[in-house]
């Protein structure tokens, strides 16, 4: 049988089914049956993907099925390079999560069955998230993953789960209302040209009918339901207290994919279908990132909970990424969209190491931690080697996409550029300082019996660490897929990468 | 010499009307001359094979329509059909929650706390006169949305009504509330008829004509007197939005809902709301629709005004039967939208969302109905929290029957916001699909806070429980749940169908 993305969308299902039919007792079973899903899943779709087209800048593995015809919706999906690099990040990620939190789900409000549906659930809809090339079928999924996020942070996370979650969900819900106000604009415009149409090859012709204003006001619905979830200041507040209720493989998901939804939709929806007004709306989104990147980075030096520092470098983070997206230089998109592959991996790194910690000193407060270097050496090693992934030092994954994206926009937007580049001076601080607290100097008391990385942790980060070091040094086979998309991206705006000018270099 | 003309009646088309009013009239036999004992069992048989007889022969009717029937006074046609079918099936489902006559009080007629009805309730009476009055209200309902003379317009009008106050009056506990709410409908609903009749009488003496045709062409002929149009439209509106609930003409909708017997309440909800859109689509397409200009600014304020009011006030609620009461308002304003549209689209939007609608209405108050205490039902909201924990299935149901309602993707109520609110800005109303996204989102608010009550507080242990439900009720919330999955799943052949089918004979 061929693998296509619709099959490799239905295999969590399935594998969502067979623990729905499993009595609740056999716990271990079931998280066996889920890993060896996800396992499956990114299998596949690793084999999909070594027969990705690198040269070709059109949408591969396309699929489409009418829906409701009466809508015009499809069942369509297809990937470029951008979303195929977002979805290998997701299905890699997924065993990841269910490995590394191996335990999270005894401790829920439900029971350890209900915890993996909802993960496999999830994970079908990430997929289609990326490969939905039907606007309307991607606003499906877009809002649809948001009730298993909600119940996962709701029902098994800790402290004050329930209002994180609402506040999550509020946040997000609301972005996808005014979301979808654009998406019936979009609609009945289609209507009045042409014929309906979600199909986002079509809409991204539909431009040249639309006035500017009309343009203006559909971009900003889709752009603030994106930059909600992305998040972007100021719309970040609910990130923190999200990923710090959440259990850290939720979080992973959360700031690892989920957000990216956000990024992805910029590239994908506001810069295809609306040229013009990125253009009118770009020196205000640059403005935001930089805020982001530099507010973000201010409240991760101030942070005293270790999940909610994360949350905050994540902030400065998707400022970077943001930045990139929308600098309009192919260095730049294909930075920004590595980037976004890059901070999936060093995040969630983090975030696991993180919630070992806090699961084995019972406390996600920095200055409880103290001399974990001496006593847990493996579980010390892996937070630093993540804490400099995040910081983007050389040799790591994420040092090839801050460079790019830095120079990407330098090109056209020096000053931009140059402001940015004292988030990374900020990144530096806000690494180094937990770091330093919690794994460096004495051993503090409570620390004394902490117990270092079993096998089955040490096997849920190796593939991550290993990812980090490896793209460090040969980032070509990403590049290589995104490159095209990327240029495709820019050129689709009408703008060219400015040539290099050498001033009196005689 | 005038010739007498006998009056043509179209007996084959107006099969579903008196096949229940035949089942309503069996009814009232039965409830004289056959033993107490049987009377209950053997009245909700009637009433079942009443409304399935009723259907059958609905659905023989296909294609003969585009017809008129019955002297004119009644038109049958592509959207009669839909509009009958929808409150029949409605109906069908919610009269098995009549099944539970424990829910109705023992003697109506004794004064609550009187020696005759504790006499009564020792006997343990069962009231049975309620399936022939929900008969009558059926057979009611069922000529309203297919009335094209004022005449019948108002009488279908009466007969709907007449049977809704008194079935508002018999809750068996709470039986001054019951009765308080009976009476105010009443009063209110009789204070609105005489609008709707004074309407009438100025339409008549605008257009020399009773029916829709008639006025229709007065209007596009334009000779006539102006105000009296206006004065004529703007009271037979104020009758019919007194019906859906709108604003300012909702005060009843909380008192009532909350008063009367949650069975009775889920019956009217559901399907007054059907055939009173039904009616005013029908009037405002087929009568008013050249006066456009005048009634759009009117009815588009007052759609506003309910959406934004009914959600607002919902947020407020302390109890589960005033929220979906204040919800149902916010739903009556983005139905209004479909009316306001005045297009094809608007007409097919406003059918596929009344009827999804309805089946969700009819199966969230059902689920009501199961959370009692010892004293009844619970419908304080604070007291439902942690029912998630002990009835699982039941608390899911009602979760994802409020995600319809919110319009959440994946749930019919989704599909039909996406094509009420593209109708209405398809007629180039943009204001109806702003207001209408940002009450979605306020709306969104009450409802995830019943699902945050369900499932993540827990439960205070004051007798609150879900009775197990009976067959009849079960029915009724499997039937209502599965409708609500396949029309949000895979919504396209009732789209489809309803547009080849929906459209009004002039």
């Amino acid at each position: 049988m061929k693998i296509t993305l619709t099959i490799i969308m239905l295999l969590p299902l399935l594998g969502a089914l067979i623990i729905a039919a499993m009595p609740a007792a056999k716990t271990t079973l079931v998280k066996q049956i889920a890993l060896a899903t996800t396992v499956l899943v990114a299998v596949a779709t690793i084999v999909k993907a070594l027969g990705f087209n690198t040269e070709n800048t059109a949408l591969q593995f396309r699929q489409s099925y009418s829906w409701i015809p009466s809508f015009a919706i499809n069942w369509a999906l297809g990937v470029d390079g951008i979303a195929l690099v977002l979805i290998l990040m997701s299905v890699i990620l997924a065993p990841v999560v269910i490995l590394a939190g191996w335990n999270e789900s005894e401790g829920g409000r439900w029971g350890v069955k209900t915890f993996y549906i909802l993960i496999l659930v999830l994970e079908t809809m990430m997929i289609g998230v990326f490969a939905a090339t039907d606007l309307f079928l991607f606003y499906v999924f877009f809002e649809a993953m948001l009730i298993p996020v909600y119940f996962l942070i709701g029902g098994y996370g800790s402290g004050e789960r329930a209002a994180a979650a609402v506040k999550f969900l509020l946040y997000s819900l609301f972005g996808g209302l005014l979301m979808l106000a654009s998406i019936i604009g979009l609609y009945v415009i289609s209507g009045n040209n042409g014929g309906h149409t979600f199909d986002i090859t079509a809409l991204s012709e539909l431009h040249t009918s639309m006035s500017g204003t009309t343009q203006n006001i559909l971009f900003l619905g889709f752009f603030i339901a994106f930059a909600i979830k992305a998040p972007l200041w100021p719309f970040h507040t609910w990130l923190p207290d999200a990923a710090k209720s959440a259990t850290a493989g939720t979080s992973v998901l959360l700031l690892g994919v989920l957000d990216k939804v956000g990024t992805y939709g910029m590239i994908r929806f506001c810069l295809s279908i609306f040229p013009d007004a990125t253009k009118t709306f770009t020196p205000l989104i640059i403005v935001l990132s930089l805020i982001s990147i530099l507010y973000g980075a201010f409240l991760a030096i101030g942070a005293k909970d270790i999940k909610r520092l994360i949350a905050y470098t994540s902030i400065s983070h998707f400022g970077f990424i943001t930045l990139g997206i929308f600098a309009m230089t192919t260095q730049a998109q294909s930075g920004a969209t590595l980037y976004m592959f890059n901070h999936g991996f060093s995040t969630a790194a983090l975030f696991l190491v993180a919630g070992w910690m806090a699961t084995r000193r019972g406390s996600s407060t920095i200055a409880d931690f103290g001399g974990l270097q001496r006593i847990t050496p493996i579980m010390a090693w892996s937070f630093f080697i993540a804490g400099m992934s995040s910081l983007a030092l050389p040799g790591l994954s994420s040092f090839v996409s801050e460079f790019l994206v830095l120079v990407g926009t330098y090109t056209r937007y020096p000053v931009a550029a140059i402001i940015a580049t004292f988030g990374i001076v900020l990144a530096a601080l806000y690494v180094l300082i937990p770091v330093q607290r919690a794994l460096h100097g004495p051993t503090t008391p409570g620390n004394e019996d902490l117990k270092d990385l079993n096998l089955r942790e040490k096997v849920a980060i190796a593939p991550v660490i290993a990812i980090i070091v490896v793209l460090g040094f040969y980032p070509a086979p990403l590049l290589n897929a995104i490159n095209p998309a990327a240029a495709q991206v820019v050129s689709q705006m009408g703008y060219s990468d400015p040539a290099p000018t050498m001033n009196g270099g005689k | 010499m005038t010739t007498f003309t006998l009056p043509v009646l179209n007996y084959g088309i107006l099969a579903p009307i008196l096949i229940v009013l035949g089942g309503a009239l069996i009814g009232v036999l039965v409830e004289a001359f056959a033993p107490r004992k049987s009377r209950s069992s053997s009245q909700l048989f009637i009433a079942v094979l009443t409304l399935v007889i009723a259907l059958a022969a609905l659905l023989r009717t296909r294609g003969v329509y585009s017809t008129k029937a019955a002297m004119s006074s009644i038109t049958f046609d592509g959207a009669g059909f839909l509009l009958q079918g929808s409150i029949l099936i409605i109906a069908l489902i919610a009269i098995l929650l009549l099944a539970d006559s424990d829910k109705f009080a023992a003697a109506p007629t004794a004064v609550p706390g009187s020696d005759e009805e504790r006499q009564a309730q020792a006997a343990n009476i069962r009231v049975t006169e309620i399936y022939p009055l929900t008969l009558f209200a059926i057979a009611g309902m069922l000529i309203f949305p297919v009335a094209t003379d004022l005449i019948t317009l108002f009488v279908a009008l009466e007969v709907l009504s007449l049977p809704l106050y008194l079935m508002a009056g018999l809750a068996r506990r709470r039986r001054l509330a019951s009765q308080e709410a009976a009476l105010k409908y009443f009063l209110l609903g009789a204070f609105a008829s005489a609008f709707f009749l004074f309407g009438v009488a100025y339409l008549y003496g605008y257009s020399d004509s009773i029916t829709f045709a008639g006025i229709a062409s007065a209007i596009s002929g334009g000779s006539a007197n102006d105000v009296f149009l206006l004065i004529g439209i703007s009271f037979v509106s104020v009758g019919l939005l007194f019906k859906v609930g709108a604003v300012p003409f909702h005060s009843w909708t909380p008192d009532v809902y909350q008063g009367s017997p949650t069975a009775v309440t889920a019956f009217m909800a559901a399907a007054t709301k059907v055939a009173a859109f039904g009616a005013m689509l029908r009037i405002f397409y087929v009568a008013f629709a050249g006066d456009v200009w005048q009634w759009r600014p009117l009815l588009t304020t007052i759609a506003i005004i309910t959406m934004v009011f009914g959600s607002l006030v919902a947020i407020s609620q302390r109890d589960v039967k005033r929220m979906l009461a204040y919800s149902s308002i916010a739903h009556a304003g983005f139905l209004l939208s479909g009316v306001i549209a005045l297009n094809k689209a608007g007409l097919d939007a406003s059918i596929f969302y009344l009827f999804a609608y309805g089946v969700a209405t009819v199966g969230a108050f059902a689920i009501v109905s199961l959370v009692t205490d010892s004293s009844g039902e619970v419908t304080d909201l604070n007291r439902w929290a942690g029912l998630g924990k002990r009835s699982p299935w039941i608390a899911s149901s009602f979760a994802f029957l409020l995600l319809a309602f919110a319009g959440i993707p994946l749930t019919s109520g989704f599909f039909g916001k996406f094509y009420i609110f593209s109708a209405a800005y398809e007629s180039g109303n943009t204001a109806i699909l702003i207001t209408g996204v940002l009450s979605s989102a306020i709306a969104a608010f009450f409802y995830i806070r019943v699902i945050v009550l369900m499932f993540f507080k827990d439960s205070v242990d004051d007798g609150t429980s879900i009775v197990i439900p009976s067959i009849y009720t079960r029915i009724t919330i499997i039937a209502s749940v599965a409708i609500t999955v396949v029309l949000g799943v895979f919504p396209a052949p009732l789209l489809d169908y309803i547009a080849e089918t929906a459209s009004f004979l002039r």
